[in-house]
């Protein structure tokens, strides 16, 4: 059974703007699938329709075989944002456990499983401090950490290292396989990168704009596990091309394919 | 990256509420203005022949008020029970409207102009009018005009606080499919307290304000505006002067009370951490 099959999705906004346009995709268990595409191309708009934060005009979307309203209500997935939204006011321990207490679980058990969660982020020791005093890779390793604290089969990520330099995000998603790899959960993850959207997933879905829709999918066939030597091997840099090409002929989709390309990148 | 939501930004680092239970050493340069200001004053006095009963000394305001004490200090307690009760009322209300507009916009937008209107209704011309509407020796006339000086700047700050969380901390909430009330329990509420605690602080000030202001237009006479009002009124501003410092002695006292209740409840908070 898919984790997420999303059906005919369209998305037209107030405006009468049309972010989605028949958008057709499952993603199977274990997956991970990540979203690339110029800005308004309304990729992060799907990821929260999987999420039920927001409704398609059109199309149904199932997670874990329900409705995605029902599944939100159901706690089956974890969300990550661009910022890690964590609260100043709660320290790392009592961030993480948000989730388990709106699901009623009690103290001893949220205890123990906020420093399951701290180990696997390898943030133990962290738990009396609070978000301000924590670099911007370790927040957003609180937000995995309390995204994933309730076991969610599925894990939505919305550009969750976009903000963070270079070097942090590389090493981030190594951290961010690893996690994978352990807590065995399905991930949709939004990116503005190619590298690191074939380096992570095992499949790259490629959207253009105005309207939004699938252009392309593009299988990531690099072995498991992916290590920092994986980004120096030649298909992963045969990936890499493969993606871009796709891009930038999404982004021309409503030009005359004929005339010169231009050498502008979709960033 | 800014983490912290803007809006818990604005708690000032710098003000004498930051300062509350700092180390004494942080106080030495308050404490020379203060002590140089009463010099200077003192003497100042002598040498250009101030007229005494227009600006007394200090060390006469002093001495005034040590022969006075008892009757300046419990006529400064019964004045600031008066001012304890209006900032109850008036923060209370305010407090609870604010939860309701944040919840029900609409209702806000049918409401907001009249409370604008109140805020605008001069307190002086309000004071006799509530001495008329309530017994003026009872305590209550002036706990009206102390609260309708509160109400405001506290519903207008709650609001703010409350209506100032970031959006996807409110997606956060729906995805954990978290219910109107555990929303504002664990995010716009606290998202609010340091907005809440501000205001809070403007209103001790504004209810010992308040309190004396009515007291003028006829009080109990155990009442420090009252006391205020009649020695000047007799020329005895040494008296009159000490009424004066009483009455701030109290409103800083209920400041400060207020400024240590808020580092409290927020310690651990970005600005007030350090």
């Amino acid at each position: 059974m898919s984790v997420v099959t999303i059906e005919g999705v369209t998305k037209t906004f107030d405006g009468g703007t049309t972010a989605l346009e028949g958008i057709e995709l499952a993603i199977e268990e274990r997956e991970f699938v990540s979203l690339i595409g110029p800005s308004g191309c309304g990729k992060s708009t799907l990821l929260r329709i999987i999420g039920d934060l927001i409704r398609p005009t059109a199309g149904t979307v199932r997670v874990n075989g329900k409705p995605a309203a029902q599944a939100r209500a159901d706690r089956d997935y974890g969300i990550v944002f661009q910022d890690a939204v964590l609260y100043d006011w709660r320290t790392i321990a009592r961030n993480i456990s948000l989730p388990l207490e709106l699901a009623r679980w009690n103290r001893r058990r949220r205890g123990e499983r906020v420093q399951e969660m701290l180990r696997l982020v390898e943030l133990s020791g962290f738990e009396s401090h609070y978000p301000w005093q924590l670099s911007g890779g370790m927040q957003q390793r609180v937000s995995i950490a309390r995204a994933l604290s309730f076991d969610p089969a599925l894990l939505l990520m919305d550009e969750p290292f976009g903000a963070l330099d270079e070097m942090t995000r590389e090493r981030l998603n190594l951290e961010l396989l690893r996690i994978w790899e352990a807590s065995g959960s399905t991930i949709v993850f939004v990116t503005h990168s190619i590298t690191e959207a074939v380096f992570l997933s095992t499949r790259v879905v490629v959207m253009s704009p105005r309207p939004g829709r699938i252009s392309d999918v593009i299988e990531i066939d690099l072995p498991q596990p992916r290590t920092a030597a994986t980004r120096e091997e030649p298909r992963f840099f045969e990936l890499v091309t493969r993606v871009r090409e796709a891009l930038h002929l999404g982004s021309d989709h409503d030009r005359d394919l004929t005339a010169p390309r231009t050498a502008e990148a979709p960033s | 990256m800014s983490i912290a939501p803007v809006a818990v930004q604005p708690i000032p680092r710098g003000t004498l509420a930051g300062r509350v239970g700092k180390r004494a050493l942080d106080w030495v340069p308050a404490l020379v203005v203060l002590v140089l200001v009463l010099v200077v004053w003192q003497e100042s006095i002598a040498v250009f022949h101030i007229k005494k009963f227009l600006a007394p000394q200090p060390t006469a305001i002093a001495s005034t008020f040590w022969t006075n004490r008892h009757e300046l200090i419990s006529a400064g307690w019964f004045t600031f029970q008066e001012a304890l009760g209006g900032f109850a009322i008036g923060c209370g209300l305010a407090l609870v409207v604010a939860l309701v507009l944040a919840r029900w916009r609409g209702v806000g937008r049918a409401l907001m102009p009249y409370m604008i209107a109140a805020n605008a209704i001069p307190i002086i011309a309000f004071a006799p009018i509530m001495n008329a509407w309530f017994d003026p020796f009872s305590k209550f006339s002036k706990m009206a005009i102390a609260a309708v000086l509160c109400f405001f700047p506290v519903l207008v700050n709650t609001l703010r606080g409350l209506t100032s969380v970031r959006p996807q901390s409110i997606e956060l909430m729906q995805s954990y499919a978290a219910g109107e009330i555990e929303t504002f329990r664990r995010v716009r509420i606290p998202t609010a307290l340091p907005f809440i605690f501000t205001s809070l602080k403007i209103a001790t000030v504004l209810a010992m304000i308040g309190a004396i202001v009515g007291e003028y237009f006829g009080g109990a006479f155990t009442a420090l505006g009252v006391l205020i009002d009649s020695r000047s009124t007799t020329f005895q501003f040494k008296e009159a002067w000490a009424g004066i410092a009483v009455a701030c002695a109290y409103g800083i006292a209920f400041y400060l009370a207020v400024a240590l209740l808020e580092r409290l409840t927020l310690r651990g908070m970005p600005s007030t951490g350090d």
